[in-house]
């Protein structure tokens, strides 16, 4: 599964410290093109970090040390004239909670393209409108796109930020635990929106519910206490865990 | 014997009597300037007291509109040099310095704001009067003292520096990393997320800062008593000497015992002082208010 050629994202021997803890220790791991890799394992066990070091997130956190290689199609993404903008521009990213900007529905949604330089109006106006409408927003806010975003319901938001994401034309969408905070339909709207664009995207899900993960999952990398224990097809790992703390943990007894 | 409860409804009590004081305090000043005013208000239309430039004590004129100008020019002076320079270096301070100089650029300015504001006048009497008359003013073919509306507007700028910086360091610093995170996912460099994101999540406060700011320059007294020139005119230019409504009331308080009308229109600038920078507290705090969510 860490072949190059065929994954997307490949990491090789990568560890990260924040100050003195070592909290990602020799990971190895590869994520194919198409489908949905979930990241799963439980709470604080260095998936969310794992994730940001994917598109370079993690630069921001003080006192990192990133040791190892992450490649994205074939490409250091730690190379020292890696464009990091260009590389975070490959990767759209959902959080947990919505994060929308302080501005308008509207200048959500080019924000991505406004700052790669996008001006025309008229190409902004359609832009918007595409990526509203792919994720079913564009019904519920078209006659009110001035309205400050932070005034929609979390899971609009959530969409939002979605659209956001997508507008910039990403080849990734890497989501934090996206569904946690939002209520149980909202949650259903995010996780049909993300089945129909896995055709297309490479998409990454970092979840540590299990019944996320069984219900969107095609690759799944299991991860505890920083180390990778087990990565695989969906289907193997669930049904057939090879190792004794993923079956732990599919059961329960570890979470 | 008093029980727990006795004790705590005691304690209670007790405690709004500091509150009352300080409340009871701020009312009785504003109570005792208005009576102190009233004499002026009597003899003189408001219209007059504010808009005559005719100061003259001796001769009973007594319009404050010199002074009000003078306030108001020296005022935007500081504004104008002190809110870019201030918001820039609070970017600077909160986004891109290294965690050791933030430490150390963060605490001079506690320092800087704690420096008492004679001690910024001697500074100015200094370095910036003469700077003033012999560069500045030859530099525009003006001839000039140094003593002047336009020294004492950068004496204040420097004053404000700290209030300004350390309101808006405090805001950018509290915007949430995760909206940070979110516009670099989007491919925007740093400069753009603090142009776009931070900046604007922060705005309210940066608002409420300069309106703290432009309230602290309003009310200076000392500082630019020192560095204007007193002279009760209208200043044809920011190189002339003027006077403001603080400097006016420190400057002859101690002449004016005579005529009664005198010390009744000083009261009432010392009023009008008090008025103009509690607007500006309440602005800025509705600012905070309205914008913040």
């Amino acid at each position: 599964m860490t072949d190059n050629k065929e994954n997307r994202i490949v990491t090789k021997d990568l560890n990260v410290w924040i100050g003195k803890n070592h909290i990602l220790k020799d990971v190895n791991i590869g994520i194919p093109p198409r489908g949905i890799t979930v990241i799963l394992g439980p709470s604080g066990c260095g998936k969310t970090t794992l994730l940001k070091t994917f598109n370079r997130l993690i630069d921001l956190v003080d006192g990192v040390k990133v040791r190892g290689t992450v490649l994205l199609d074939g490409t250091d993404v730690y190379h020292n004239t890696q464009d990091i903008e260009g590389v975070r521009k490959k990767m759209g990213l959902l959080c947990q909670r919505p994060t929308p900007l302080p501005m308008s529905i509207y200048d959500n949604v080019i924000y991505g393209l406004w700052v790669h330089g996008e001006r025309s109006r008229k190409a902004l106006d359609r832009k918007a409108e595409i990526y509203l409408k792919k994720v079913g927003l564009w019904a519920e806010v078209h006659d009110r796109l001035t309205d400050p975003a932070t005034k929609l319901s979390l899971g609009q938001q959530q969409r939002l930020c979605l659209a956001r994401g997508l507008a910039v034309e990403p080849e990734v969408i890497l989501c934090d635990e996206p569904t946690s905070a939002l209520d149980p339909t909202s949650s259903r709207k995010i996780e049909n929106m993300l089945r129909e664009l896995k055709s297309v995207y490479t998409i990454v899900l970092v979840t540590h519910t299990l019944r996320l993960a069984e219900l969107l999952a095609d690759h799944v990398i299991f991860i505890y206490g920083g180390r990778v224990v087990e990565q695989g097809d969906a289907d193997q790992v669930f049904n057939n865990p090879t190792k004794k703390l993923t079956k732990a943990f599919m059961v329960g007894e570890i979470s | 014997m008093i029980s727990k409860k006795g004790w705590d409804r005691i304690y209670e009590r007790l405690l709004t009597v500091p509150s009352l004081i300080v409340v009871s305090v701020f009312i009785s000043m504003f109570a005792f300037l208005i009576y102190r005013s009233l004499p002026i208000l009597e003899s003189k239309s408001l219209g007059h007291i504010l808009l005559s430039s005719r100061w003259n004590p001796d001769r009973g004129s007594f319009g404050l509109f010199p002074m009000i100008i003078g306030t108001i020019l020296v005022t935007v002076i500081a504004m104008v040099i002190a809110v870019p320079i201030s918001i820039f270096s609070a970017i600077y301070i909160s986004e891109y310095a290294p965690r050791s100089v933030k430490s150390t650029i963060k605490s001079i300015i506690d320092v800087l704001a704690g420096i008492p504001s004679v001690v910024y006048g001697m500074c100015a009497i200094l370095v910036l009067v003469p700077l003033v008359s012999d560069h500045v003013g030859p530099f525009f073919g003006v001839d000039t003292t140094g003593y002047s509306v336009l020294t004492a507007g950068i004496t204040l700028s420097v004053m404000i520096f700290p209030i300004i910086i350390s309101i808006c360091v405090e805001a950018f610093q509290s915007v949430p990393l995760t909206l940070r995170e979110a516009s670099l996912t989007l491919g925007a460099t740093k400069w753009e997320t603090v142009k776009y994101v931070v900046f604007r999540k922060a705005s309210p406060s940066v608002y409420s800062s300069i309106l703290l700011g432009f309230g602290r320059a309003f009310g200076e007294t000392m500082a630019v008593a020192m560095v204007i020139g007193n002279l009760p005119f209208v200043p044809r230019s920011v190189f002339s000497p003027a006077t403001t409504i603080p400097a006016i009331i420190a400057t002859t308080y101690g002449e004016m015992m005579s005529l009664p009308l005198f010390d009744s229109a000083i009261m009432f600038s010392a009023l009008l002082l008090l008025i103009i920078v509690v607007i500006f507290n309440i602005l800025a705090k509705v600012v905070i208010m309205k914008y913040s969510r």
